[in-house]
């Protein structure tokens, strides 16, 4: 088969699909077609392990231990007011400069307060070495942040920068992975998925030089969370 | 005659061509129990150099020469996890399109065992009397390990002996590299494979190594000799019916 | 890549005699089960995990064409387009079309096994198109224009010392001279000599992990961070995926998820884990204009139905390499195609033909440790005797072995002739045993007796001992 006259990627379709049929043999269509739409309309679940299954404080303190255990970071504040200050501590604490750029969702907070804090709300430009951003979720099960793309969360703020910034409520912390969908579907109404959900389990790393594990292979070399306690 | 099970014996063939002390071993092992023990004349080859090399219909025909043999006897017992396994998981799968054959090798199947698990699991024998002074290093062939669930069977009836120490091989699940032909055929990737389980039985200091299948036993000693080392080989229902008259493997 | 699996013996006594190759494979086999080991101990579900794992994907195998339909109708309606490519050629022109469309001169490239069975770059390249590997393993090897060796870690083969030297080498012309030794320092440069190439770079290309039929979405999973820049940052996101990689739902790839990233590297997760659907939505401040998919057959609809359709559940995690003592022996590149290890001992003959590739069936002890430790619970053993079945009926193994096999076989069916000569040739193998009990060599087992002593038979048969006992009692 080769490259496209007119018809033939349409063909290529059909070829696919036809060997497909031909392999699987005889069957009830009906009720197959049915059993694939009932699957999808449903998306049950499979088996969720029991850890996932906690309260909400030993959802949070399952989550934090499991991040860090990443080598990513984690600052608890009491309230969204305590966030700017909390960044910029971070960022002295890592002789970094006071400059980050904020993605738009974070962009309300009272950053005002920290007035020594240069801050830029946007995409971020190759030289930005500081990205703040809000996460979507967590998952306690596996200590993961969940990110999702949007009008106030510009996906690239959460690579570029060698360091990352999430601002992350408890109320977000969910259980589990299925739980973590449920919430977006929920959030997403007919809207359906956002372009992208990225699940981010700790600091870019590498073991493909002899197997020694290396942060910052070309997503963000620090990972700090700040968990306002709501 | 005991008035026991009623035991066929599968010598298998290295037994029966190299070393023949281990099937009179599995002998008295299963008599002292209270078995009785017929070995059938009709037995050869348990078929898997045929079945392995993709040769299924002869595979099938020797098959079918033990099928019958065998017919009757209320266990099927060998001194080897791999020609158990052979019966055990692939009899089955061999004749698995064949109306008469395919539930007579899943009836024969269901009766096989590996002579440790069958001591084990079925006979429940304890108190061993025999006596072994040494440490022993205990290596799984792959099939007792994966195709017959055998592992702790042999080590729990050592550890009835007074004198034996029982030490463990580092990376122990891993293959001796012999796979039968595949030693020969290309001798060179398990030469490499042997070099390392050798390295990793000295390493454990003992002086007997013990299994429970010949092709193991002489892969690694075969290595160990020629390394020049000094540790003794044995089948495991040598040092199990105290019958160490005999050399060790690969010694005169 | 032009196969090499016809010269098997030659690249295993290559890889064999390679020390850095044998030190670095070393480090593999300690690294990768302990830590699968301690991964799955610390999940009581994981056994159910990989029940439910197989039951949907041979589920989804079962239906596959419909799920295949609704992923391509999700990701329509999400504003992408799917390519359908029967043949890798078709692979290579579909992408290379939207390339030339993009009007793009680079490319960055996730890691993607399928790219490699469609030697994708070259052809790129040929048309003037440079393709970028952004993942550090695939980079690497792309500087020492090797094909990967490990499903997952490419370059898992190269030594620091030989990483350093391909850097300094090719990163002169970029104003980098300086011979680097530390791994961080390593790290650190590939990190700034790809960062303008990510965003130079008008088309990413990705592989895909799960394409999800219900949403129309492709699933990734890295460590870097690499395949993320790659899909995020240029105009056009074009994903190339076979077809068995669809899942049915969100919930279905979740459940294999857990399975995956313990099975490869003993992780729970890996770093970056992200799902992507369609280009930029309307009001999004970043992310692709186009979003395409091509999916590539290559002869797996064929093995749907066939003995070989479970290599089909195979989720590209290396745990079977990484148990195998052959692939610890040889490594990769002496399979000699794409794919290595258990699952390509399975998989290459079904694209390159068994005539080609029968050594890589046959050259395995069968220890059974692959299909243990496999996720998906594929019988890789059983499948490998598949193929060793074929190459029988072909006649593709040496003539010395099939004439030994012959022999052998006729006379196990013939047990009083059997008894008489092997009594015979134990008596003679005694013999040529004295005085150690073991030979030093012996005519055309030199494959054994190369680097093992063979230890002598005892001298009698035990079915001449036994009948003679016999007659003794009667």
């Amino acid at each position: 088969m080769g490259a496209a006259a007119a018809g033939e990627h349409v063909s290529g379709r059909e070829a696919i699909l036809g060997a497909i049929r031909t392999s699987l043999g005889a069957r009830d269509d009906d009720a197959a077609r049915t059993a694939v739409e009932v699957r999808l309309k449903a998306h049950p679940r499979n088996l969720v392990p029991d850890r996932a299954a906690v309260s909400d404080t030993a959802r949070e303190a399952m989550f934090v231990s499991q991040i860090e255990a990443t080598h990513a970071s984690v600052a608890r504040v009491a309230g969204e007011g305590d966030i700017p200050a909390a960044v910029a501590a971070y960022l002295a604490h890592h002789n970094l400069p006071a400059a980050a750029t904020l993605a738009p969702d974070v962009a309300a907070l009272n950053w005002a307060s920290q007035p020594l804090l240069e801050t830029r709300v946007g995409v971020p430009v190759e030289s930005d070495q500081v990205g703040v951003t809000a996460a979507f979720a967590a998952i306690a099960e596996t200590g993961t942040l969940m990110l999702t793309s949007g009008a106030g969360s510009p996906m690239t703020l959460n690579l570029l920068p060698d360091n990352h910034v999430v601002v992350l409520r408890r109320s977000q912390i969910t259980g589990s992975l299925e739980d973590a969908w449920d919430r977006l579907r929920d959030h997403q109404g007919d809207a359906g998925m956002p372009r992208t959900a990225m699940f981010v389990s700790g600091p870019s790393s590498t073991a493909d030089i002899e197997l020694t594990l290396y942060l910052g292979a070309h997503g963000p070399r620090r990972l700090h969370i700040i968990l306002v306690e709501d | 005659m005991n008035a026991g099970p009623r035991v066929g014996l599968f010598v298998t063939c290295l037994v029966d061509l190299f070393r023949p002390s281990v099937g009179f071993a599995a002998v008295k092992l299963l008599e002292d129990a209270g078995c009785s023990v017929e070995v059938p004349t009709a037995q050869t080859c348990c078929g898997q150099p045929a079945y392995n090399a993709g040769d299924r219909r002869d595979a099938r025909a020797i098959a079918e020469n033990v099928l019958r043999a065998f017919e009757g006897f209320e266990y099927v017992v060998a001194p080897s996890g791999s020609c158990a396994g052979m019966i055990k998981q692939h009899y089955p799968q061999l004749f698995a399109d064949d109306p008469v054959l395919g539930p007579a090798a899943q009836a024969l199947a269901a009766r096989t065992w590996e002579l440790t698990g069958f001591l084990v699991d079925v006979l429940k024998v304890s108190g061993l009397t025999a006596r072994y002074d040494g440490t022993v290093a205990y290596h799984d062939s792959c099939s007792s390990l994966r195709e017959m669930n055998v592992r702790d069977q042999p080590r729990a009836l050592l550890a009835q002996f007074e004198g034996v120490e029982l030490a463990d091989i580092s990376d122990g699940e891993a293959c001796c590299g012999f796979g039968g032909t595949f030693a020969v055929k290309y001798g060179d990737i398990s030469a490499q494979i042997v070099g390392k389980k050798a390295a990793n039985v000295v390493r454990t200091g003992a002086d007997t190594l013990v299994a429970g299948d010949l092709g193991c036993l002489f892969n690694i000693a075969g290595k160990l000799k020629r390394d020049g080392a000094t540790m003794k080989v044995r089948h495991a229902a040598e040092i199990l019916a105290g019958m160490t008259d005999d050399p060790p493997i690969g010694e005169a | 890549m032009q196969p090499t699996s016809a010269r098997f013996h030659d690249n295993v006594d290559k890889a064999l005699r390679d020390s850095d190759l044998q030190t670095a494979l070393h480090r593999v086999d300690k690294n990768f089960t302990s830590r699968r080991t301690a991964a799955v101990t610390a999940m009581p579900e994981f056994e159910a995990l990989r029940d439910e794992a197989v039951q949907i994907k041979n589920h989804t195998l079962d239906h596959l064409d419909l799920y295949l339909e609704k992923f391509e109708e999700n990701v329509t309606a999400a504003g992408g387009q799917v390519h359908w490519a029967a043949t890798p050629e078709d692979a290579r022109q579909i992408i290379l079309d939207l390339c030339q469309a993009a009007g793009t001169r680079t490319v960055t490239k996730g890691k993607s096994m399928i790219a490699e069975e469609v030697a994708l770059n070259p052809f790129l390249e040929e048309h003037g198109i440079t393709p970028v590997e952004t993942d550090l393993g695939e980079y690497i090897i792309q500087l020492a224009d090797e094909p990967p060796s490990h499903i997952i870690g490419p370059a898992i083969h190269k030594t620091k010392e030989q990483v350093s030297d391909l850097f300094v080498t090719h990163h002169a012309k970029l104003g980098k001279t300086e011979r680097l030794t530390e791994g961080e320092d390593l790290v650190a440069e590939a990190r700034d000599v790809l960062r303008p190439r990510y965003l130079e770079a008008d088309v990413g290309i990705t592989g895909a992990n799960f394409l999800i039929a219900e949403t129309g979405t492709s699933v990734i999973v890295t460590n870097e961070g690499n395949g993320d820049l790659t899909q995020q940052l240029p105009r056009t996101h074009i994903v190339i995926a076979s077809l068995e990689k669809v899942v049915p739902t969100l919930e279905d790839a979740s459940t294999i998820l857990r399975v995956l990233a313990r099975s490869a590297t003993g992780q729970q997760m890996s770093v970056y884990t992200t799902f992507s659907t369609g280009p930029r939505r309307a009001n999004d401040p970043d992310g692709p204009d186009a979003f395409h998919v091509v999916l590539l057959d290559n002869g797996r609809s064929k093995l749907l139905g066939s003995e070989f359709q479970d290599i089909l559940r195979c989720i590209r995690c290396g745990a079977c390499f990484n148990h195998c003592p052959v692939y610890a022996s040889i490594g990769g590149h002496a399979y000699g195609w794409v794919y290595s290890g258990p699952m390509g001992a399975v998989l290459t003959p079904t694209m390159i033909g068994i005539d080609q590739a029968h050594h890589l069936p046959n050259a395995t002890p069968f220890c059974g440790r692959c299909e243990a430790v496999c996720p998906m619970r594929i019988p890789l053993p059983k499948m490998m005797r598949h193929w060793r079945a074929q190459a029988f009926d072909k006649k593709l193994d040496a003539v010395r072995q099939r004439l030994a096999l012959r022999a052998w076989v006729w006379l196990a069916r013939r047990p009083a002739l059997y008894r008489r000569l092997s009594g015979l040739a134990v008596r003679y193998l005694a013999w040529r045993g004295r005085p150690l009990g073991r030979l030093r060599d012996l005519p055309f087992a030199e494959g054994w007796t190369a680097s093992r002593d063979l230890p002598a038979p005892q001298g009698r048969t035990f079915s001449a001992q036994w009948a003679q006992r016999r007659r003794g009692n009667t």
